[in-house]
């Protein structure tokens, strides 16, 4: 086989897939954005701007990631380092941090509600304690930054593990004489973990990042389960749009802010994150 | 949160002198305190949503709750006598392993070449691979619909796994570039010079290094395909999988169904995490040499 056509062979299955399944309904969602019935028009992206819920969409969308994924990182780099340091019980504390691995958003927001709702176990906990003396409505239209808040618990609670996974691969990938080396030398743990093994992490922090924050943009059936139609995010509005308002076009203007702002997000971390040719293991 | 430090301490006590043993084991209380915080952080909603599920409806929707269920199984019955629970859940399995198999044979060798090679066109093979996972899902699935009614592809679990792979396939190509990267070249030099094919080298080298790796990305596959919600419910109608039956019932249900529905997806994948924990702890077999 000759050597210059093996990358192309390799990347050609995925190549041809992604083209079929991806690049052609992308196109057609890229037409249906800025055509009407009289050719190209504008229409579908100003009715979207001008919708009074499309700011706030927006707002809650990118809020929600800026709070989101920098707490997930934090926990996941606590739990990767927990987990490689642990020796007793190792398996079974992996297991439970793996645990939200499996859990969709739809079930974390159930979850949460089950805390939330008005009869619910934060409200019996607080009567318990004698701090309240009848249940408070946490998930009401009127207390959208309590939504918030759960939102933010349900996220963080659901989708940490899977950044955690992804640092745990990559720490497997380090080999631990690089630590010892630093030991020896006399580096605090916390200059071994800054100065070692999070520059070597650099790959899988990369891809943790992207995912994450892309899949934070997209976040739906958690904040519809808690809060319904209260706080608006992106997703919400285009599944209005698209189902509710049976308008596909200005659903699929939402669809290019989405892409827009995931667009952004990765080109940022591919750079921020990048990994120099020859500085990887 | 300084828990990513305390780890660190633990190795350190066993390398400094014995006279800062007590500095040591506060620094280990701490670790262990910080470990049982965050299991209880994980499993205490878990438990409490099927605290709800084993109660019964009138139970769920009184106050204040007890923390410990009745085992009532009024909820559970008036879930599982929902008609299409169980053909749901069978489609959510089928559409998940289908998509397991297609994302990694499409996205393992992607990932091997975008680590390994140099050769034009690859930064547009890798947009083309992020774009995928920065498009929002169910704009995609509403085109397909389309085409999949003209290919007869329409409510059936391959055409949902198709589109379940499309979310996969990024997944499984960068978290495998991430894995072969971390492999350094030299491994598979060292191969060819001792006599061994590209092939041979791949596969008695570099594979069993990142076997692992490659099983937590079938994971990842499983798990988008087993959540998956818009694409579920655009694309099927007779063979709903759970998520999709789910939301469309959920609007209308009380809330003791929400619940035991969400206890429904939750205990499958706790058995699907612990089914695949083997896996998981492979990846410590590199960890830990």
């Amino acid at each position: 086989m000759p050597r210059k056509a093996l990358p192309y062979l390799l990347i050609l299955p995925a190549t041809i897939f992604l083209l079929v399944f991806f690049a052609y309904p992308f196109v057609q969602i890229g037409v249906l954005a800025i055509t009407g019935p009289d050719g190209l028009t504008l229409q579908h992206i100003q009715t979207m701007a001008g919708h009074w819920k499309f700011k706030s969409a927006l707002g809650w969308t990118v809020l929600l990631a800026v709070v989101v994924v920098p707490i997930q990182l934090v926990m996941a780099l606590s739990m990767a380092s927990i987990v490689t340091r642990l020796k007793a019980g190792r398996n079974t504390v992996l297991y439970i941090f793996s645990i939200p691995l499996g859990l969709s958003d739809l079930a974390a927001g159930i979850v949460w509600l089950a805390i939330f709702e008005q009869s619910g176990f934060l409200n019996s906990i607080l009567w318990n304690l004698g701090l309240i003396e009848r249940p408070i409505l946490f998930l009401g239209y009127q207390s959208v930054w309590v939504i918030f808040l759960a939102v933010v618990l349900a996220e963080v609670w659901r989708a940490t593990a899977i950044v955690m996974v992804i640092l745990v691969s990559g720490m497997g990938l380090i080999p631990k004489e690089f630590d010892e080396a630093g030991q020896v030398f006399g580096a605090s743990a916390w200059q071994r973990f800054y100065k070692i093994t999070l520059p070597l992490l650099r790959p899988s922090l990369q891809s943790a990042l992207i995912l994450r924050t892309l899949s934070a943009f997209e976040v739906f059936a958690v904040v519809i389960a808690l809060g319904g139609t209260t706080m608006p995010v992106l997703m919400g509005e285009t599944f209005q749009w698209q189902f509710n308002l049976q308008d596909r076009n200005v659903a699929a203007a939402y669809a290019l802010v989405i892409l827009t702002i995931s667009i952004a997000s990765t080109l940022f971390f591919l750079r921020a994150l990048r990994v120099p040719k020859g500085a990887t293991l | 949160m300084s828990a990513s430090a305390e780890p660190d301490a633990v190795l350190a006590r066993n390398s400094v002198p014995r006279t800062v043993e007590g500095a040591g084991s506060a620094r280990r209380f701490l670790f262990v305190s910080a470990v049982i915080v965050i299991c209880a952080w994980v499993l205490v909603p878990i438990y409490l949503l099927l605290v709800n599920t084993l109660s019964s409806p009138q139970e769920v929707t009184s106050f204040p709750k007890s923390f410990v269920p009745s085992f009532d199984f009024g909820s559970i019955q008036f879930f599982v006598s929902f008609a299409g629970v169980a053909k749901a859940l069978w489609n959510s399995i089928l559409v998940a392993i289908l998509t397991m198999a297609m994302s990694l044979a499409l996205g393992a060798p992607a990932g091997y070449a975008l680590s390994r090679f140099e050769f034009a066109g690859k930064e547009v093979f890798r947009m083309l691979v992020v774009m995928t996972r920065a498009f929002p899902l169910p704009l995609l699935a509403l085109p397909l619909a389309i085409f999949f009614i003209r290919t007869g592809l329409d409510d059936t679990a391959i055409g949902l796994a198709l589109v379940h792979t499309v979310l996969a396939i990024p997944f499984a190509a960068l978290i495998t570039f991430s894995l072969f990267s971390g492999i350094p070249l030299e491994f598979e030099e060292a191969a060819w010079t001792l006599g061994c094919t590209r092939w041979q080298a791949f596969y008695k080298v570099v594979l069993p290094l990142v076997l692992p790796g490659i099983a937590a990305s079938a994971v990842f596959a499983f798990i988008i395909s087993w959540n998956e919600v818009f694409a579920a419910a655009v694309l099927t109608i007779e063979n709903r999988t759970l998520p999709a039956f789910l939301v469309q019932n959920l609007n209308v249900s009380p809330l003791h169904l929400k619940f035991a529905g969400g206890a429904a997806m939750v205990i499958p994948a706790l058995v699907f995490i612990f089914a695949v924990r083997k896996y998981l702890f492979a990846m410590w077999g590199i960890a830990s040499r």
